[in-house]
Order: C-alpha cells, then sequence, then structure tokens
C-alpha cells in the first residue's frame, strides 16, 4: 500500500484529484510521486508535498494534516483510501465505489454526488456532506457516509438515494430538498431539517425542532426500520426499533414543496 | 499560400458537385493559381466551404445570464486548457467565448450570425464576439418589440420608423435585424402574450402582430440590407401554432423574410396530449413561398438552454418542465427567458419535436431555402450538428432512431415514410453556400475566385453519415487552424455590419426620448465602430 505523508501545508489548498486509487493502481512508487497535483493554478508533483513511501496497491494511505487538501479519492470507483488525520473539501466527491476511512475531521461537500462505495469519518465534518454541487437537481445517488462527529450546513442536500449518518449534532438545513434516501441524526440538528423535502426518510434520535409546514401523523414503529437497523448494525451503528423501548413520531412534509418527506422522531417509553 | 490537390471539391454556388480540382488561395482568398507555397494532398477527402449557422445564439447578455444559471453544466463539459497561443475556455452547451470558436472551428464551421442582441447589450455582445477567434461573425439586433419603433407604426409614421430603424441598426453595429414574437413581448410586460396576428397589441390601438412583421419585413426591404427580415413567429413552441406560422408567411407576401428555427412553429394539435406533427402542410406552403427561407432549428435528444427574447414563452416551459428559470427585462426594447432544459425520448412532445425539425428538412424540396441549425443552444448544442447530419444521410439509421420512440409518438409524424437521403452536395448546400446566400454573404460560402478562403476538409468514409463527425483540416482566411482534430492556430475573425442610409437628423428625435425613458444617456448608447476589431461594412446601397 502507498502511504503518502503530508510534508508540509500547502499556502493554498492544493487540488489533488489525482490520489485515488483508480489513478494510482498499477502505477510504481516513482510514478506517483511524478502525479499532477494543482496549486492554485500552478501545476505541481505529488512529491513535492507528500512522502511517498510503502508498496504498490490500489489501497492507499495519506497521513499527516490535509484539511487542506481537496478532492482526494474524487470519482473512485473501487479500492480505498485511509487518512489517518484530517482531509479537506470534496473528499469522495462523485465517488462510485470502494471505501474511504478518515481518522479526523473532514471539510465541506464529503461524498457531494456520490453514487456508491462508503465512507467512514471518525471526526466531525463540514457542511453539504453527500449534496448536489451548486446549480445541480440531484445530489448523492447511492453509497453510504458514516460520520461519528458532528456535520455542518445543507447536510444530504437534494440527496436521491443512500444513507448518511451523523452521530453528533447537524447544523441547520439537514435534508435539504431531498428527494429519496436516509438520513440518521444520531444526536438531532439545528434548525429547518427537512425543509422543502419532497421525498426520503430523516430519522432523529433526539427532538428536534421541526418546520411549521410539517404535520404530525402518528406515533409507530416503522417495519422497514428493523431492516435499516440490521443493516447499519453491520456498519456499527445501531437503531432503536424495539417498541419496549419506544416509538418514532413520524412527521410529513414539507408541506410548502408540497413533498411527501418523513421525519421520524425517536421517543424513548420511559420519557 | 497554399494549393489544396486531389480532393473532391463540392461548391454549389458555383455548380461544382463533386468534382476532383485543386483550389488554390493567396492572402486569404480564393484565387486561379499560385506558385509555390505549401500544398495539401486531399486524395479521399471532401473540399466544402466552410460551415456558416445563419441562426445561433453564442453571445451577448442572455447567453451570459445562461453560463451563469448552469455552473452544473460546466463540471461535465469539456476543457480547453490554456497554452501559449490558446485561451482556456469551457464546452458543454453554453460553451464560453473562447471555447464556442475553438468548437465551431473544430467542426469546420467558421462563420456564424448571432440571432438575437437587444440594442442596450450590443456593446457587450461584441465584446464577447471579440473573443470568440478563429469565426466571422455578425450579429442581428430585436426590433419586434421596441416600444419606439412601434409607437410609431401605431402612429402611422413609416417614414420615421424606417429611419429609426436604420439608425439603431448602425448604433448596434449590427448586420440584420430580428423580430422575436412581435408584439408578445410588449405584452408579456403586463403579463400578457401576443398570439393573434390581427388582434392589437396588449397597451396599442392598431399595431397588431401583423402589422409588425409586414411592418419591419417592409423597412428591411427599403433599407436593402443584406438579410431580410429574420423572424421569430408568435406563438413558439404552442400546439396548434402551424396556423399562426402560415398566416404568417401570408403577411409575408411579397417581403423577403427568414423564418427562424421553423421545427418550433409546426406543430398541430390542441394541448400537449394532442400534439402531433404538421411538417407536411407546413413544407407544401414553404415550397410554393419563393420569397422565404427557414433554417431547421431542430431538436437533439439530450441537453439544451432554452434562451430567447420570448419571456412568455419561457414561463410556459418553466411551469410545464418545473426547471430553473430566469426572466429579463430589457426595459423598452425587449425581454429575455432562461429555462435548462432536457429533451427525452421517452417523451411524446419531445419525441414529435426531434421528428419535425427533420420531416422539415426533408420535406422542403429547396436546399437553398433550409438550412442546418439546432437554434443552438434551444434544440441542442451547436457541436451535435454532425449527428444531424447523420440522421438527413441515412435513412437506415434514422430508422434504427424511431424504434426508440414511444409508439404512440410514431402515429403523430411522417417520417417514418419518409425515404429522402440527403446528398453530400446537398449537405454543403444547407450548412454552407444556403446560409451565405440567405445572409447576403457574397464571399462565403463558395469556393469561387475572390471568395474568402474559408474551407473544410472531410476525409470520404464509406458509411454514408460518418463523414462529417470531424474534419481533417479546416481552413479560414487562407490559414490552417485545424489539423487532425488539433486547433493549429488562432486567428482573429471578422464582424460583419450593415449601413443602412439614414437622416442624420433623426437624432434629434430620438435624443429626448431616450432622455425621458431610458436609464442609459443616449450619447452612451451606440457602440463605436472602433469597438470592433475587425469590421467589415456592407454599405446597403439601394
Amino acid at each position: 500500500m502507498p502511504t503518502l505523508t503530508l510534508r508540509e501545508q500547502p499556502n493554498v489548498p492544493l487540488e489533488a484529484e489525482s490520489l485515488s486509487p483508480d489513478v494510482m493502481a498499477g502505477l510504481g512508487l516513482d510514478a506517483i510521486r511524478a502525479l499532477p497535483v494543482y496549486l492554485g493554478k500552478r501545476q505541481r508533483r505529488v512529491d513535492e508535498f507528500f512522502e511517498v513511501a510503502g508498496t504498490t496497491g490500489d489501497a492507499l494511505e495519506i497521513r499527516g494534516d490535509a484539511r487542506k487538501v481537496k478532492w482526494i479519492g474524487r470519482g473512485m470507483t473501487g479500492g480505498r483510501i485511509r487518512v489517518t488525520g484530517n482531509a479537506g473539501m470534496h473528499l469522495g466527491a462523485g465517488m462510485k465505489g470502494g471505501a474511504i476511512e478518515v481518522s479526523g475531521d473532514v471539510g465541506d461537500w464529503l461524498g457531494a454526488e456520490m453514487s456508491g462505495g462508503r465512507i467512514r469519518v471518525g471526526g466531525n465534518a463540514g457542511g453539504q456532506v453527500g449534496a448536489a454541487c451548486r446549480g445541480s437537481l440531484v445530489g448523492m445517488s447511492g453509497g453510504t457516509i458514516l460520520i461519528g462527529g458532528t456535520a455542518g450546513l445543507e447536510v444530504g442536500m437534494r440527496m436521491k438515494r443512500g444513507i448518511i449518518v451523523v452521530g453528533g449534532r447537524a447544523r441547520d438545513f439537514a435534508g435539504l430538498e431531498m428527494l429519496g434516501g436516509t438520513i440518521l441524526l444520531g444526536s438531532g440538528a439545528e434548525l429547518r431539517t427537512g425543509a422543502w423535502i419532497s421525498r426520503g426518510t430523516i430519522i432523529s434520535l433526539q427532538p428536534i425542532p421541526l418546520l411549521p409546514t410539517f404535520s404530525y401523523a402518528c406515533t409507530y414503529n416503522p417495519t422497514f426500520l428493523r431492516l435499516y437497523a440490521r443493516h447499519l448494525s453491520t456498519l456499527g451503528v445501531s437503531l432503536p426499533h424495539d417498541e419496549r423501548d419506544g416509538a418514532y413520531q413520524r412527521y410529513t412534509g414539507d408541506a410548502a414543496v408540497p413533498g411527501r418527506g418523513e421525519i421520524l422522531v425517536w421517543k424513548p417509553r420511559d420519557s | 499560400m497554399l494549393r489544396i490537390t486531389g480532393g473532391t471539391v463540392h461548391d454549389p454556388a458555383n455548380g461544382v458537385l463533386g468534382v476532383v480540382q485543386d483550389v488554390c488561395i493567396a492572402d486569404g482568398r480564393i484565387v486561379p493559381k499560385v506558385e509555390g507555397g505549401r500544398s495539401i494532398d486531399a486524395t479521399g477527402m471532401v473540399v466544402f466551404p466552410g460551415g456558416v449557422d445563419v441562426h445561433t445564439h453564442v453571445a451577448g447578455a442572455a447567453m451570459n445570464f445562461a453560463r451563469g444559471i448552469t455552473p452544473e453544466n460546466y463540471r461535465r463539459a469539456i476543457r480547453f486548457i490554456q497554452t501559449p497561443d490558446r485561451r482556456a475556455g469551457l464546452g458543454g452547451i453554453t460553451p464560453t467565448t473562447f471555447a464556442t470558436g475553438y468548437m465551431y472551428a473544430g467542426m469546420g464551421w467558421t462563420t456564424v450570425n448571432e440571432a438575437a442582441v437587444p440594442i442596450l447589450s450590443a456593446r457587450h455582445t461584441h465584446e464577447e464576439m471579440h473573443d470568440i477567434p478563429i469565426l466571422d461573425k455578425s450579429s442581428l439586433v430585436l426590433m419586434a418589440n421596441n416600444e419606439i419603433v412601434l409607437d410609431l407604426l401605431e402612429a402611422g409614421e413609416v417614414e420615421r420608423a424606417r429611419q429609426v430603424v436604420a439608425w439603431l441598426i448602425w448604433a448596434a453595429k449590427a448586420y440584420g435585424v430580428k423580430a422575436v414574437n412581435p408584439g408578445g413581448i410588449v405584452a408579456w410586460k403586463s403579463g400578457k402574450n401576443a398570439g393573434a396576428l390581427s388582434e392589437p397589441v396588449e397597451g396599442y390601438r392598431k399595431v397588431t402582430p401583423g402589422r409588425i412583421i409586414s411592418g419591419l419585413a417592409g423597412i428591411i426591404d427599403d433599407l436593402k440590407l443584406p438579410h431580410p427580415l429574420h423572424l421569430h413567429c408568435n406563438n413558439l413552441g404552442i400546439p396548434g401554432n402551424v396556423g399562426t406560422t402560415l398566416e404568417t408567411m401570408k403577411v409575408l407576401e411579397g417581403r423577403r423574410a427568414h423564418l427562424a428555427h421553423l421545427q418550433f412553429h409546426a406543430y398541430g394539435g390542441d394541448g400537449w396530449g394532442t400534439l402531433r406533427s404538421e411538417a407536411t402542410a407546413l413544407a407544401e406552403a414553404f415550397n410554393a413561398r419563393t420569397n422565404l427561407t427557414a433554417d431547421a432549428g431542430a431538436i437533439l435528444f439530450g441537453d439544451a438552454m432554452t434562451v430567447t427574447a420570448d419571456g412568455p414563452w419561457e414561463h410556459v416551459l418553466h411551469q410545464l418542465s418545473g426547471r430553473k428559470w430566469s426572466n429579463v427585462d430589457v426595459e423598452n426594447e425587449t425581454g429575455c427567458g432562461i429555462v435548462p432544459y432536457t429533451y427525452k425520448e421517452r417523451s411524446l412532445v419531445n419525441a414529435v419535436q426531434w421528428a419535425v425539425g427533420l420531416e422539415l428538412l426533408l420535406l422542403i424540396d429547396d436546399p437553398w431555402r433550409i438550412f442546418l441549425t439546432t437554434d443552438h443552444p434551444n434544440g441542442g448544442g451547436f457541436w451535435r450538428y454532425p449527428e444531424l447530419i447523420r440522421l438527413l444521410r441515412d435513412a437506415d439509421y434514422r430508422r434504427e432512431c424511431l424504434k426508440r420512440l414511444p409508439p404512440k409518438a410514431l402515429e403523430r409524424m411522417v417520417l417514418p415514410d419518409l425515404d429522402r437521403q440527403y446528398s453530400v452536395s446537398e449537405i454543403a448546400i444547407i450548412t454552407s453556400a444556403g446560409p451565405a446566400r440567405a445572409l447576403g454573404l457574397s464571399r462565403k460560402g463558395h469556393l469561387g475566385v475572390g471568395a474568402d478562403a474559408d474551407l473544410a476538409l472531410y476525409e470520404e468514409k464509406p458509411a454514408a453519415g460518418r463523414m462529417f463527425e470531424y474534419p481533417r483540416y479546416v481552413i479560414k482566411a487562407g490559414e490552417i487552424v485545424v489539423e487532425e482534430g488539433e486547433i493549429r492556430a488562432v486567428t482573429q475573425g471578422r464582424e460583419f455590419i450593415a449601413r443602412p442610409a439614414f437622416d442624420e437628423q433623426i437624432e434629434a428625435y430620438l435624443r429626448p426620448l431616450f432622455e425621458k425613458v431610458y436609464t442609459m444617456s443616449f450619447d452612451n448608447y451606440a457602440v463605436e465602430l472602433e469597438r470592433l476589431a475587425q469590421p467589415d461594412i456592407h454599405p446597403c446601397r439601394p
């Protein structure tokens, strides 16, 4: 596995879409060292910023505080990337397959418009996780994003399919204009969750403020959540679904669209 | 100096239909013979006059607005990376200025006519056209909703209207006049539209769309402009609009006119559910009226960008498609609407539209009067013209494509019954010789001695449709600009402008009107001739 260790922090963000198993597969270390990265409008080489070591293979490890390194794993279709440290904006944007794991924090646009694969972030994520890029009609259309910490604005904006799990609190506009798919908010979210949602499911395990355009439907334990819980447990995420523990309050909306999305808010039995 | 030897020359304007002969070039023009210089062995290639696009939208405020509201299109567009002699740019459905030049030239087209310029944004348009390399350009100004002109028609002051029109053309440094939805955009400013040709336009008592059309067409003929009235008829895109188009043709009797993007004006039915092709009826009427030319405005399935001065139509399209929408008011002159749109094979309406464009090209007998366009970017990007050529050249391929359409759509078109296939020379007519003649560009669209040395060389291929996918060589003003699909030289094209005669005294009439109604001062309104890098003035002598 090639190991890239960041030597120095670039003075402006480094655009590094070549840091992807698709690009590096079959390349020797010297070829990897010579891959292009862009510092502003200047083309540079990977080894001007990274120490390249290890062996070749379809897995890649990046070490260091790469918070200014953008577009890592862009559009990757397979293989693995492990970031020991932080990663910058657009990590895994447009990815179609494979896996990315980050021990630290990541910037905005994590997995934007991805269609497959899995991203797991140990720390916090920025805004627009799995979102549609500005102007696009459709965001994430498949795959899984798991965030241990908090997330920024517009999580899952215009997402159509796939699952986003945020362990910590999400900021405003989670699920903005969502078209489908599932967002699981482990610690709730700030304001305007599900604004302009057409379809899709937002699950919150904590009480959250709701827009007036969402209306209460019922309190129940949806059957499909058992299936989801079983799937998520294989990824290390636990989702309550047993009626002995509590039930979900279902809200439908957003009536301003008008949409047929849902927000499920978990209510433990004892409270 | 350059000599092209051994190629099969198609120069229909001079009656040369596929003859192997040499073409000699010196000082940017075609000459009888040259001594020395470079020579290109064109054996096995066809030699065409460079393509001329009679109706396209490549520069100006509306295009810039369209680019601005669709950042998503550029993320998947072709990129032109900066090189020492080539500027950076992005392709896609609304390419940036530099990319527009590279892409047109890369396809073998060397002259384009920007078909819709509000006079208020003429300066901006000229600046952008300056940044479109290689190509020669001309532009048409929007006039059919200009309230100063309409007020004069209302008052019956035709002579003064003629002076104003001439002054406005020269002020905009334009080449001709475009009329878009006559009266409809004026009405749109009150939330209405103009559909019937004989009903007064909202806000007027006497002026009707029919009166605007005949008035402008007459003025343009009287001014001896090289290109006749370029007309976007009323009721574009609306089911059943063929009636309006046929009536418009009657109104134009005795006048020259060019009907733009005819495909969008050839529908029958009384609603979206009953939309059908009326290409047969329209083509029949058109065939009988030799005072008219038209361009196809064909659509191709996939992404497009609808940009038009026809504001009310764009509002309809926004409501139908749910896509994003911009509406722009251009003071007293016109309006503008923009909606990105995707034509889908499985859509009944889109399938019929696709067929209508091809039907018109196949049913109109005289290739000198119908030209190849997609109304770029409205029906599809100009860089998709080779796809359209393939559809015209290959009836079997057309039938293959028809199989993918909804069966119900096939009952509403005549395309499955049409067997006509365009010959190579006919392609040269609809892409170059015809549009050049319609535009009155005497040195374009042919390879006779004295013509501009704009040529495209395509490799002859056995498959009828695929020959025009990309040229082996493109020569612009005698310079090889494209070779083997690569841009070799980036040259600066010329801008054709017309100078109709007018009495300078007309400024005394216009100045107080401007001070009253325009946000811009009269002295800043006209584009100075010095603004144009290489103007080529057509004097319009009576």
